[in-house]
Formats: structure tokens, C-alpha cells, sequence
């Protein structure tokens, strides 16, 4: 391996951004792609499904065996409000391996009784983000109903390209909310990121109900990641 | 309460191989390449290993470390790199196999 190789791909992991060690087995030559990087051939297809699936393992292309060796960032979860439907996503998440964290600035409600083993900032979305910023591997579930404390991280997953983005409410209060994001900025297509009613229906009543539905969506969200965009660019 | 990504540099393999070579080390990386049936360690894991036979991280559950360690000492070597295979079906299972009954590919490289 190359020692300049293994510094670039650690700092691309440390900087959570998603990178791939292609090594040729036959001569034990390795380089660095980064997602995004354009790599053409049966190479380049197999690159673009590792980087989607996460997976590594060993490809045939022009003739030669290739070990692509996929490091995704680890999943990270971010959700807006220490509420009840918070309190079952949180372990629920970490079963299904996404780090999650809670932000909620109404000290009443995030409280370390109320979550346990969670990491937990009793601050506003804006005091956090400033320190630990969203990227594409963080899914952002907006769940406290209040435009105060939604509404800025919502614009903030959407402007970074978070993987995905929900937010809590009804038609009618997804409907007013669109309306102040369009105040703030955001096009129409971005807000047509946003999922909301949040979670898969599945009828979903009790808040550990619309913590599966919510974590449901979010996982069909993160395996799909660059496909949907795919598609757009073939209808275009 | 600021620790939230569950990379652990403390205990990853790669970062560790970094540090050793800043440190001068001599460093061998050895990588599951393939996997089949069940494998205790999935593609991709590592383990590195410097020239005194110290190592870091896992290719299987312990199974068959030592014989990596010992391949790659050779590796460190030569400088060339090589494929090992593990499994019951490997005339060495009786010594350093997979009791799981899957069978590994590892990889053994040089670094630098």
C-alpha cells in the first residue's frame, strides 16, 4: 500500500466523506477514489455500487482482479426535539447501527433520565451546528412540531444534501412550514426533500410505532443514497 | 458529550498503521479480501502488523492471526505482496483454520 495513500484515505475518513482503496491484486497497486471521482469502465460501474452499498469485496474488470475496499462515514442520525417518539428512535437506531444524537433547547425535555446513554445537547439546533455541522451521511428528523426550533436545522439538512430529511406534522402543517422555508430561501425542489407526513405508512399510532416508520424510511433513504438522483439525471 | 462518530481511532487498524510508519516502523497490512460461509470477520477488516510481530485489529476471531503475523513478518521481508486462503477446506485446517467452517481470503501487503 502506499504510505501517502493511507494518510489521504485516513483524512477522508476522519473528515467523513466517503473514499474507496481500489487495489489491483495482480501487482498490488492501489490508488484513492473519492465518490464523485469519475472512473469510467466495468471499474467505474463497480466503484459507483460500492461506494452506494458500502460494501467491499473483489471485482473482475478489464481483465484484471480489483479489491475495492469501501469506507463509507458511519451513519449518523440527528434528531430535532427530545420528544417520546425521540425516546424510542434512540435505541432503536443504534440497534440498526446509525449513531444518533438529540438536540432540543426545552431543558425540560432533554433530560439524561429521559435519555439514557444518548448524547443529548439541551441547546438550540443553530449554538450546535455551528460546532458539529450536518453532512451527507446525517439524517435529520425534525419531531418537535415547533417552527422555532425545526425550521433552521430543516433548512440546514437541506442546504448541505443530508441523506435524508424528515420532518413531524400534518399535511396542513407541512403546508405552512413550506411556506416559511420558501420565505427563507429554499427552491421547491429541495422542500421536496423533505418527508412529511415523516415515516413509511404503515399505519404507524404510538410513538415507538412512528420511531419504526421513521427509521424505516430513514434506512430505505441511506441504502438508495445517489439513485434517485441518478434517475432524474436520465429523465432530463 | 462530544463524542458522536463510531470511528475509533484509538483502536482502528488504519489509523495505527499510520502512526507506526510515522513512528518508523516497518508496517504490513493485511486485508480480508473475500469471504465464504460464514466468516466471523466481513471484507475489508484488517489487521496490521509491524517487524517485531506487534499487531492491531482482526482479519478473524483470533482464529488465524498468528499465521498472518507470520506470513507477513516474510512479506515485510520481500516486499511482495501475497494471498493467503483459510478454511476447513485448507490441508492446514488442523492447525490455523476457521472453526466457524467458513474460509477467508487475506491479503498481505507491504506498506511502502
Amino acid at each position: 500500500m502506499d504510505p501517502n495513500l493511507l494518510k489521504k484515505l485516513n483524512a477522508e475518513r476522519l473528515a467523513r466523506r466517503a473514499a474507496i482503496l481500489v487495489t489491483d491484486l495482480s501487482d498490488g497497486r492501489d490508488r484513492l477514489v473519492r465518490e464523485g471521482d469519475a472512473v469510467s469502465g466495468e471499474l467505474g460501474v463497480a466503484i459507483e455500487k460500492a461506494f452506494r452499498s458500502g460494501r467491499s469485496g473483489t471485482t473482475e474488470a478489464e481483465g484484471r482482479t480489483f479489491f475495492l475496499n469501501a469506507h463509507l462515514p458511519p451513519p449518523k442520525l440527528v434528531a430535532i426535539g427530545a420528544v417520546h417518539i425521540s425516546q424510542a428512535l434512540a435505541p432503536m437506531a443504534r440497534i440498526a447501527g446509525f449513531d444518533i444524537e438529540i438536540i432540543d433547547p426545552r431543558t425540560a425535555f432533554a433530560t439524561a433520565e429521559r435519555f439514557p446513554d444518548v448524547p443529548l445537547f439541551a441547546e438550540w439546533p443553530e449554538e450546535v451546528l455551528k460546532r458539529r455541522p450536518f453532512d451527507a451521511y446525517t439524517g435529520v428528523a425534525a419531531l418537535t412540531h415547533d417552527p422555532k426550533i425545526d425550521d433552521l436545522p430543516l433548512k440546514a439538512a437541506l442546504d448541505t444534501g443530508c441523506f435524508y430529511v424528515g420532518a413531524l406534522g400534518s399535511r396542513k402543517t407541512h403546508a405552512k412550514r413550506v411556506e416559511r422555508l420558501l420565505g427563507m430561501g429554499v427552491t421547491q425542489e429541495e422542500l421536496s426533500r423533505i418527508h412529511s407526513p415523516i415515516g413509511l405508512d404503515i399505519g404507524a399510532a404510538s410513538p415507538a410505532e412512528i420511531a419504526v416508520a421513521v427509521l424505516a424510511q430513514i434506512i430505505a433513504a441511506f441504502r438508495s443514497r445517489g439513485i434517485a438522483a441518478e434517475k432524474t439525471e436520465k429523465a432530463a | 458529550m462530544e463524542t458522536a462518530t463510531t470511528l475509533d481511532e484509538i483502536q482502528d487498524p488504519l489509523f495505527i498503521a499510520e502512526n507506526w510508519m510515522k513512528e518508523g516502523r516497518d508496517v504490513a497490512i493485511a486485508t480480508v479480501v473475500e469471504t465464504w460461509g460464514s466468516a466471523p470477520r466481513p471484507t475489508g477488516s484488517h489487521l496490521v502488523i509491524d517487524s517485531e510481530g506487534n499487531f492491531q485489529g482482526s482479519v478473524s476471531g483470533g482464529c488465524v492471526e498468528g499465521a498472518v503475523v507470520t506470513e507477513a513478518l516474510d512479506v515485510l521481508e520481500s516486499g511482495k505482496p501475497r494471498m493467503l486462503e483459510f478454511g476447513v477446506a485448507d490441508e492446514t485446517a488442523w492447525r490455523v483454520g476457521l472453526s466457524c467452517g467458513g474460509r477467508i481470503k487475506v491479503y498481505v501487503e507491504r506498506l511502502g
